[in-house]
């Protein structure tokens, strides 16, 4: 065929053909996408130090093994309590003429989502000491260990943050670890990193593929019992660690812990829902509000307060759902 | 035969018996459980099976003795009437010229025969030893019959304890018995032969003495071994034979064909096809030797605390390296070889080549070590590249571009092949692609995510893929020394690969906020996929039809056949992986690393390694020693299997877990031994590269022996021109 033999209009075909469909499926919907998706009204703007963070977050490649998006399936309601929106990605721009815009959506998640990290675990200690070495607060954690964001200061000086690590993860250098400006700055990123609620008014988008024990569950059926081990590994090992003991001198024992015996639970839930800072003198940093940042229901935190109360040696009196959903409403701030 | 049979049958059951017999004994000794009933009562039946076992030996004995008399009975009657005829016909070349010999000579001499009372008197006293025997067995069987003694375990065990030595004499006597059997048959025979000697001593007619004569012609008869070459020393007149083999000692490694040289290949293409080829090998070496340290990190992630070295920075380092050094500077280097020879004509310009070369050098070293300085374009995959360094990239494939279509321009053939229409192509939609992405002015939000999916998945099926289809359409027929299967399937596979494949880009992000409407494009164009690839599998299949032999004889064939299977499956894999509900399971999990490693590695890059066996030793005259070629392909495809299949079957387990709500971390405990066998996976995979690359150094600069016949020929030119 003539059309055929001939170089120029074969290769000119092929190229209009394919650079029609590029318009139609990447170049128009892109376009659209980005002038017609404005940032959430109530989202905050990152601080100068979170921007920094973030391109500390980018340098390193972090994008590799963890996601920021929540999908609209059941399954990743995990990692936020809506999924992700575009609106939530439409602040984003090019980082600078020479680096292209970093959603950081993902494609890889071999360490956890980090659309909500923000509200899953603020607390900068934790942070910078899972930086620092992850396999100290998380054993099992695959995570690369971010030593060169510290340094080791003698005498650290009044304003520097000092990182209390275990002797074992030292290797026998000498000094505190300090936190350096960028180890800060992307602890500030990732506490930045918090979902923003819809407007009102604004149809929340559905999670599609629910379970179905969920469905069943939502039919009145008897709701099946929870497991308190699993949701605490979810919500609260990374602290108080598998074994319940917490880290020395970071985060507190829950064995033997005189509020988790306490045949009372009301300071218990007291803290699971609003905090704790009373500690502090004894250097354990404030708990943040575990409870109402991940959205627990009464059952979910009466199962973990019930694993915490009959393990690692502990035998104290079982609370009941019923029980906490009273608590709950009493102690609201 | 049928007495064979018996033979090992009655040995078979004898043994049968013996072991049984034994084994009472051991669970009296080891184990004091009790088999059946009571224990006493257990041991009884024991004991009375034990008795039965050895009853039968005797039957058979006595049957077997039997026989033996009725046989001697027999030889007696039978001494008159054999069939000695019989013999005569069966007589061999030998036999019949000793005959012939014999009865020429007409020198008869009679044996007389005896014996038979010999056999006889043998016959009796085995039959007497066996009585004897016999009745001493009967004697100790008797022993349990006693009442008063067999309540007691001590008894039994006793019996049991005696019946083991003569379980051994009935054992032996029967090896007697048979021995004795099979010595009077052959005396038997003895007797008969001799008889036959007699008979064959009388003097034999002449019809007789004709037919035997013509008998051991017949048998004398041999072919002359030149039925089919004649008499004439060979001759090959049209050069057809060479590299013949004289080496006869027992091959190593199969004899594979050798790859015949071609004629007329312009040196300087061959440099600059050779140096394409040897960077890539370098960036293969370099890429895979980070992935195999990346895939060590999964195991050991505490392996190093350098912030260049690690996992974060060095994965794109990884994908990029064996991307853009690695399996596109091998596919433009075989790219550069087809092209000019398709067109039937020279290369348009070396210079634009070697520049391109060049710059695709200079974009993966700089690249990389932005990478690993931490400067990188914001992290979506194979887009980490900042422009700058891309735009070297870019600029080689402005290049080369150019460059093809001058040769395809000025071509002396009136069509374009097909291969041409593929690798033009690939150039032209990985440079649009390309500007799409990286053009710095836009790309806001979610249009960055949009982009992304489409980059990257054009990058891999529109430049990766289609190149190597279009290698593929050249040097596999080449290979298999016939035609493609079908021209116009080529032709299908290239359209339907454009307007399906460019729509998929964005089931990578399936699920996510970008349009759903978008997403289902991309599924849908994802079932389309089924189509180009289909259609492309089945040509490269069919064409090996009817020239399925010479896999098992080419060391090339064997790299596009596993490359057109994982072609087939990989790509397939895709579409199903596409689907929102496989979606579910799959998305974000390492299912996609050995999805991708299953495309790029077991279709582009055994591709390219066919590519690269096919072309070097026709540019060198030098071929890889073929037992390290076997090496580089065994290695790397049972590497690429450990690596992948663990890694799917723990990744769709992962991605259950998490439709489960497991804690997270739990997954990742759970993917701890998949991730292992990653690691050994890896380890072979990246083995076999060090075989392709001393391959490589092989089919380059081998050393260089004096060939003998060329050296000779030299001096002989020399001494010509002084004469002259």
């Amino acid at each position: 065929m003539e059309f055929f033999d001939n170089h120029k209009k074969l290769f000119g075909a092929t190229f209009l053909l394919f650079i029609g469909l590029t318009i139609l499926v990447a170049i128009l919907p892109a376009f659209h996408n980005q002038k017609n998706n404005a940032p959430l009204p109530n989202a905050p703007v990152l601080s100068d130090d979170a921007v920094q963070g973030k391109a500390v977050y980018i340098a390193n490649g972090c994008v590799a093994c963890h996601t920021q998006q929540v999908r609209n399936v059941d399954m990743d309601k995990t990692w936020g309590s809506r999924p992700s929106i575009a609106a939530d990605y439409a602040a984003i721009h090019r980082t600078d003429v020479w680096r292209n815009t970093a959603t950081l959506m993902g494609t890889e998640r071999t360490g956890p989502d980090l659309t909500s990290i923000g509200t899953r675990q603020p607390s900068l200690e934790w942070n910078l000491v899972h930086l620092y070495n992850p396999r100290i607060v998380v054993k099992q954690s695959v995570m690369p260990a971010y030593p060169w964001l510290f340094t080791f200061k003698e005498q650290p000086a009044a304003n520097d943050v000092v990182v209390n690590v275990p002797d074992e993860y030292l290797k026998g250098k000498k000094g505190k670890v300090v936190a350096t400006r960028h180890a800060l700055q992307l602890v500030a990123y990732l506490q930045s990193l918090k979902q923003t609620p819809l407007p009102d008014g604004r149809p929340v988008p559905e999670f599609l593929y629910k379970s179905e024990v969920k469905k069943a569950a939502a039919a009145g059926a008897e709701t099946p019992g929870l497991d308190g081990a699993a949701l605490y590994a979810t919500n609260c090992q990374s602290c108080h660690q598998a074994n319940g003991e917490g880290l020395k001198g970071a985060f507190p024992s829950l064995k033997d812990s005189k509020i988790v015996l306490d045949d009372n639970p009301e300071t218990m839930v007291s803290i699971i829902m609003n905090g704790y800072n009373a500690r502090e003198k004894e250097g354990y940093p404030p708990m943040p509000a575990v409870g109402t940042d991940n959205k627990l229901s009464a059952e979910e935190i009466a199962a973990i307060m019930n694993h915490e109360k009959t393990s690692w040696g502990n035998s104290a009196k079982q609370v009941t759902p019923e029980q906490i959903k009273t608590i709950i409403e009493a102690v609201k701030k | 035969m049928k007495k064979k049979w018996q033979v090992q049958v009655s040995y078979a059951l004898l043994l049968t018996a013996g072991l049984i017999s034994f084994s009472p004994l051991f669970a009296q000794t080891s184990e004091k459980r009790a088999y059946y009933f009571t224990h006493l009562n257990g041991l009884l039946l024991l004991l009375f099976v034990l008795i039965f076992f050895v009853l039968a030996a005797v039957l058979y004995l006595k049957f077997k003795t039997r026989e033996m008399i009725k046989m001697n009975r027999k030889l007696k009657q039978r001494n008159a009437g054999i069939n000695f005829e019989k013999y005569v016909d069966d007589l061999n070349s030998k036999q019949i010229e000793m005959y012939l010999n014999y009865n020429k000579e007409s020198n008869s001499t009679n044996a007389g025969s005896s014996g038979g009372t010999n056999a006889l008197i043998k016959t009796i006293a085995v039959i007497l030893l066996l009585s004897l025997n016999a009745g001493r067995l009967f004697a100790q069987e008797t022993v349990p019959n006693k009442d008063s003694l067999l309540g007691e375990t001590g008894i039994i065990i006793t019996i049991a304890l005696l019946l083991i030595p003569i379980t051994a004499i009935i054992v032996f006597m029967i090896f007697r018995v048979l021995k004795l059997i099979n010595k009077n048959r052959n005396r038997m025979n003895l007797d008969e032969a001799e008889k036959l000697a007699e008979y064959l001593s009388a003097p034999l007619d002449e019809t007789a003495r004709e037919t035997l004569r013509h008998r051991k012609e017949a048998l004398d008869f041999q072919l002359s071994h030149s039925e089919l070459s004649g008499s004439l020393p060979p001759q090959d007149a049209k050069g057809l034979i060479s590299s013949v083999s004289t080496d006869s000692a027992l091959p190593v490694v199969e004899q594979k064909k050798r790859a015949v040289k071609r004629p007329n290949i312009d040196p300087e293409l061959s440099r600059l096809v050779i140096w394409s080829i040897g960077c890539a090998t370098f960036w293969l070496l370099f890429g895979t030797t980070v992935g195999e340290y990346l895939g060590i990190k999964f195991v050991a992630p505490d392996a190093d605390h350098l912030s260049w070295l690690s996992f974060g920075r060095l994965r794109p380092v990884h994908t990029n390296a064996v991307f853009w050094g690695w399996a596109s500077l091998g596919m433009l280097g075989l790219a550069y070889y087809i092209v000019p020879r398709v067109s039937n004509n020279k290369l348009a310009s070396f210079k634009m080549g070697w520049y391109s070369l060049y710059l695709v050098n200079a974009a993966v070293l700089l690249g990389s070590v932005c990478l690993m300085a931490g400067i990188n374009n914001g992290g979506g995959e194979y887009r980490e590249y900042i422009w700058p360094v891309m735009l070297l990239f870019g600029i080689a494939l402005i290049l080369t571009l150019i460059n093809f279509i001058k040769t395809i321009a000025r071509r002396t053939t009136k069509e374009i092949y097909i291969s041409n229409w593929y690798i033009v192509a690939a150039l032209i939609f990985g440079l649009v692609i390309s500007v799409v992405a990286y053009i710095p002015w836009w790309q806001d939000g979610l249009g960055e995510t949009i982009i992304q999916g489409y980059y990257m998945h054009q990058g891999v099926g529109m430049w990766f893929m289609m190149m190597t289809l279009g290698l593929v359409y050249y040097y596999l027929p080449q290979q298999l020394n016939r035609p493609i299967y079908s021209y116009s399937l080529g032709i299908l596979a290239y359209w339907t690969q454009i307007l399906f494949y460019t729509l998929i880009g964005t089931h990578h992000f399936v699920f996510s906020s970008i349009p759903w409407w978008l997403q289902t494009v991309a599924i849908v164009g994802s079932v389309g996929m089924v189509i180009p690839v289909v259609a492309g599998s089945t040509n490269f299949i069919m064409t090996f039809k009817g020239g399925w032999h010479k896999i098992s004889d080419s060391y090339t064939l064997p790299f596009y056949l596993v490359g057109i299977i994982f072609y087939f499956t990989g790509s397939l894999q895709g579409t199903a992986e596409a689907f929102r509900s496989t979606n579910l399971m799959w998305h974000f999990t390492d299912f996609t690393v050995a999805h991708s490693h299953l495309t790029m590695y077991g279709i582009i890059s055994f591709f390219i390694w066919a590519g690269c066996y096919t072309v070097i030793p026709r540019l060198t005259g030098r071929e890889a020693p073929q037992i390290t070629v076997g090496a580089h392909f065994w290695f790397a495809l049972i590497g690429l299997l450990f690596y992948t299949v663990p890694l799917m079957y723990g990744s769709t387990m992962k991605g259950l877990m998490w439709m489960e709500g497991k804690p997270f971390i739990e997954t990742v405990v759970f993917s701890a031994p998949y991730w292992l066998w990653r690691a050994v996976g890896g380890s072979l995979m990246w083995l076999s590269h060090l075989f392709f690359a001393y391959n490589i150094y092989k089919m380059l600069s081998g050393r260089n022996i004096v060939d003998v016949k060329e050296a000779a020929f030299e001096k002989l030119a020399r001494k010509t021109e002084d004469t002259i």
